[in-house]
């Protein structure tokens, strides 16, 4: 929220008020109603009662008490949750309590108009909220998958679903046994070690040679320029079924199936293409005088690319080696083609794992997987103002 | 300071004229792009470019039945495909079959066949246990006229034509060849035995048979040929060439080792079963008579072959020429289908969703557009198998969406939705997975659309549809290809997703690809399909390029 308001703020009358507290009252009603026998029920009771806790809050108890009326809603609610679901119920009504509570003062009070501008019609300004809400809706479309992983890795028991245990918080329902079984299980270790020892080397082999190159495209006369990005870009492009089928036939070929360096070379090729790509995309903003100032002040082009150049493309680089290495990381498909049993790495079990439903350790891997990704992001973000603080433009 | 009486080439520095030196100059710079490019191009193409080719090579190549058969293929050729082969195309059969079941490899080639028409596998497998028996008919009755001729020793002094003898060294190269095909290896070396010259124009057809059998002994059993026996199929060859009219006077001036056993045999010969390998073969199995059968031998004899292509176009060839397959054998039709329709269907579903949240990114205060792109570069930078499994937990009869509608009572305990296994569950598990793809081409085009221009509509008189409509959306119409295009191009190949949640209505034609590959082992179908399907991803591929540029991929 920005500090000063657009539209002067004005309490609304309650024929507005009511009518849009009491239909959002419904719409829960509905909820809870369908949950216990009767939606019917449901809409009117919700409808009542939140028309009446905002004909009190708004005019019996006044503006001057809105903290302490606020928290009385919450409080309410959290009863009758606790009334309804014990745990669970209070964990919601503390929820809807916040909300109401702050809605019902947000609208009586007119208060959504003030971010926006006054010449709004009230239909653009309904349009405006709602449009917040399908975002929000998409939002958690995309962010709820990865967050019920996780509590569901601390399962107590082998199901892929949460028991009636976790859901009443009962600590009886929540055990380490997954993470436990991750890390003292050889097979999962094994995997992790395979992990760890392919997709670093992977990434070695597709940054040198990235870099390099991603050096050379950005010269300024470079013949078949278009061409060579095509073939250097294609390993992200081919659907990666044909690109392991292809290696799987190769590789068994020259007897590189089935060996670590047959891995480590197919997931170099698939990295390769991010490290082109950010690479490059550093290099644009790089000064090519800088370079001739320190060739004219007599360093020879070594010396000139790691003390000049390579810090100032440093974050580019660093960032396409995180994109390799977390497409090696990841990768599954062409791992079972073109590896062996000896090459099993953690994606590999967690594929074999998912067809055939063994356990939820699968879960807590995943849950230690996101933890990782949110690393990776962080130091990405990161890296990404760094650069753009080094090349002078402000961190957007 | 121009020299307007100076009419010679403006000169560099050195002396020399400065197009030319300039020209160098760009010629090194040039060069020395190329030399720090070379290094990953060269990388590139012999790990990625390489595998895709020997792939393509692979959907056409059909080498193994001209190299298992290669007599048999030869004698096929004069075959007018109507009724049974003559006996030669079946004697050219028991010797190509012979070495084959020898080396192992007849049974490849029955399954290799056998995707053609099923059947021909089971034909080669029997036939191939009956080779030795039908051979040795033949030796018992030639070893009881004279037991020399089931003696190693006496064998190789025959057909080596005795020491000092002219060899002929061409027939112990092609045999080796051959064998060299068979195994797919290279063999070198002396093998201690040539070919006689002289006996190879008497007995053609043992002097091979022996050879092969010769080669095979030391490249593969590594033994001495001398000292072992040779095979069952000698002794039908020799009752063979010994019957050829020709073969009479020949013998009757031959003076090599062996001539005088040989003459004494050919004078003995009608005592001898005559060979007849049609009759044995058709023995060993019935279906050597179906004209069907020879019919794709001969079909697939050619060292290359349309037929993969045609088998993964739901097409076949026929006697009456290329046809399609009747109405319950085509499956790749409706699999390239059902792949285009749902990458269509999260194509369209990404825009839907991602349209919005571009939307909202490219209008909010930097602060609060950055921490929304938190929200999606999250799923972007989670494990992808992450993601798959959390849609499978999700999605599942007794996962979290049936729970939360049925705790909420919008859906009966007993009747749950089945959200899984079907097209349904990969649509959406793509959907989510592949949304990053979309919102940030999107967010990178709409970040350029000043706002004024909607405000400038409004105030024109636009409503607010017309002003998107006609102002906003056609400007952000070049993110939506590009994300289109990206997100269609990774929806067409995807295996995973539709592996773990697409039970066997919602699978892509990337499964079968696989399926082909490490089950059916049908290679050469698989790589058909996948040839089809990585046509169909350049042609968008090169429309991404002219639409949008590869150099113009931004990554979060």
């Amino acid at each position: 929220m920005s500090g000063f308001t657009l539209t002067p703020v004005e309490t609304k009358p309650l024929s507005f008020t009511l009518p849009v507290v009491g239909a959002a009252g419904a719409f829960v009603g509905l909820f809870v109603g369908t949950a216990h026998g009767s939606g019917f029920m449901g809409i009117v009771l919700g409808a009542v009662i939140l028309m009446a806790l905002a004909m009190i809050a708004l005019k019996g108890l006044g503006l001057d008490k809105e903290k302490a009326t606020r928290w009385g809603i919450i409080v309410l609610f959290v009863v009758v949750g606790w009334f309804f679901a014990a745990l669970p119920g209070l964990v919601l009504g503390a929820l809807f309590g916040w909300f109401f509570s702050w809605f019902i003062f947000w609208i009586g009070e007119g208060r959504y108009r003030a971010n926006l501008p006054p010449y709004l019609t009230p239909g653009q300004v309904l349009w405006h909220y709602s449009f917040r809400v399908i975002c929000g809706a998409i939002f958690i479309f995309l962010i709820t998958p990865i967050l019920v992983v996780m509590p569901l890795s601390f399962n107590a028991q082998d199901f892929f679903t949460f028991t009636p245990e976790m859901l009443r918080f009962d600590p009886a329902g929540y055990s380490l046994k997954h993470y436990e079984d991750f890390f003292t299980s050889t097979g999962w270790q094994q995997a992790l070690r395979n992990s760890l020892s392919i997709a670093p080397m992977a990434t070695v082999l597709s940054v040198g040679f990235g870099t390099l190159a991603a050096i050379g495209l950005s010269q300024p006369h470079v013949p078949f320029r278009r061409a060579i990005m095509a073939i250097l870009i294609s390993p992200m492009i081919v659907p990666l079924i044909i690109s392991a089928a292809g290696m799987y036939f190769f590789y068994s070929r020259v007897g590189l199936q089935g060996t670590y360096m047959g891995v480590v070379l197919a997931h170099a090729a698939l990295g390769i293409p991010f490290v082109i790509i950010t690479v490059t995309a550093t290099l644009v903003g790089f000064d090519r005088s800088l370079t001739r100032a320190a060739a004219n002040m007599g360093a020879d082009p070594l010396t000139t690319f790691f003390r000049v150049q390579m810090p100032l493309i440093l974050p580019g680089v660093i960032s396409g080696g995180l994109f390799a290495f977390i497409t090696s990381f990841d990768e599954v498909v062409v791992v079972l083609f073109v590896g062996s049993a000896n090459q099993q790495t953690l994606p590999w079990r967690m594929f074999t794992g998912l067809r055939e439903q063994i356990s939820p350790t699968i879960l807590a891997v995943a849950t230690i997987l996101v933890v990782i990704s949110i690393c990776l992001l962080t130091t990405l973000e990161y890296l990404r103002r760094r650069s753009e603080r080094l090349r002078g433009l402000s961190p957007g | 300071m121009s020299d307007t009486t100076h009419t010679g080439p403006v000169l560099a520095a050195d002396g020399t004229p400065l197009k030319r030196s300039l020209r160098r100059a760009l010629r090194a710079q040039k060069m020395r792009a190329l030399a720090l490019i070379a290094p990953l191009l060269i990388f590139v193409l012999l790990t990625f470019i390489a595998p895709i080719a020997d792939m393509l090579f692979r959907s056409v190549e059909n080498q193994i039945v001209g190299r298992t058969l290669p007599m048999t293929v030869e004698e096929l050729r004069d075959w007018d495909g109507t009724g049974t082969p003559d006996e030669s195309v079946y004697r050219a059969l028991y010797f190509d079959l012979f070495l084959a079941v020898e080396a192992k490899e007849h049974t490849k080639l029955g399954s290799r066949l056998n995707y053609e028409e099923s059947g021909i596998s089971s034909m080669f497998r029997t036939t191939g246990r009956d080779v030795d028996n039908i051979g040795k008919v033949y030796q018992k009755a030639i070893e009881k006229v004279n037991p020399a001729f089931g003696e190693g020793a006496f064998w190789y002094d025959m057909m080596s034509g005795g020491q000092g003898a002219e060899g002929n060294e061409r027939l112990l190269s092609n045999q080796i060849g051959r064998l060299e095909g068979l195994e797919s290896a290279t063999f070198s070396g002396e093998i201690g035995f040539v070919p006689g010259a002289e006996i190879y124009k008497i007995l053609p057809n043992t002097t091979r048979a022996y050879t092969a059998f010769a080669a095979f002994t030391v490249f593969l059993d590594n033994d001495v040929v001398a000292e072992e026996d040779p095979w069952e199929a000698v002794y039908p060859a020799l009752l063979l060439d010994l019957s050829e009219p020709a073969a009479a006077d020949a013998l009757a001036s031959y003076q090599g080792p062996g001539a005088q056993e040989l003459r004494d045999l050919a004078a003995q010969l009608d005592s001898l079963p005559a060979v007849d390998m049609t009759a044995a073969l058709i023995e060993s199995n019935k279906d050597w008579l179906r004209t069907g059968y020879w019919e794709v031998i001969k079909t697939y004899s050619p060292p290359y072959t349309t037929g993969y292509f045609l088998n993964a176009i739901d097409m076949e060839k026929t006697t009456d020429g290329i046809a399609l397959r009747s109405d319950d054998e085509r499956i790749y039709g409706i699999l390239f289908k059902r792949t285009m329709f749902m990458s269509l269907v999260i194509t369209f579903s990404c825009i839907a969703l991602g349209y919005p949240i571009a939307w909202i990114m490219a209008n909010l205060p930097a602060r609060s557009a950055n921490l929304l792109m938190i929200l999606v570069l999250l799923p972007f930078w989670t494990s992808l198998l992450v993601r798959t499994s959390a849609w499978k937990i999700m999605l599942q009869q007794q996962g979290v969406i049936n729970d939360v509608l049925v705790w909420l009572g919008l859906v009966a305990d007993e009747s749950r939705l089945v959200m899984i296994n079907n097209q349904f569950g990969t649509i959406v598990a793509m959907t989510h997975i592949l949304l990053p793809f979309m919102i940030l081409p999107m967010y990178s085009v709409m970040q350029t659309i000043p706002t004024s221009y909607l405000r400038a509509a409004k105030s024109l008189g636009a409503n607010n549809w017309t002003a998107f409509w006609r102002v906003y959306f056609p400007q952000s119409v070049p993110g939506i290809g590009a994300g289109s295009i990206l997100v269609f191009i990774l929806a067409i190949g995807y295996y995973i997703t539709p592996e773990i949640v697409g039970g066997t209505t919602g699978t892509f034609i990337s499964n079968r690809i696989a399926y082909h590959i490490s089950s059916s082992l049908n290679w050469g179908l698989g790589a058909a399909l996948g040839s089809i399907l990585l046509a169909v991803v350049m042609v968008l591929y090169y429309a991404y390029d002219k639409i949008v540029g590869i150099d113009n991929v931004k990554l979060g």
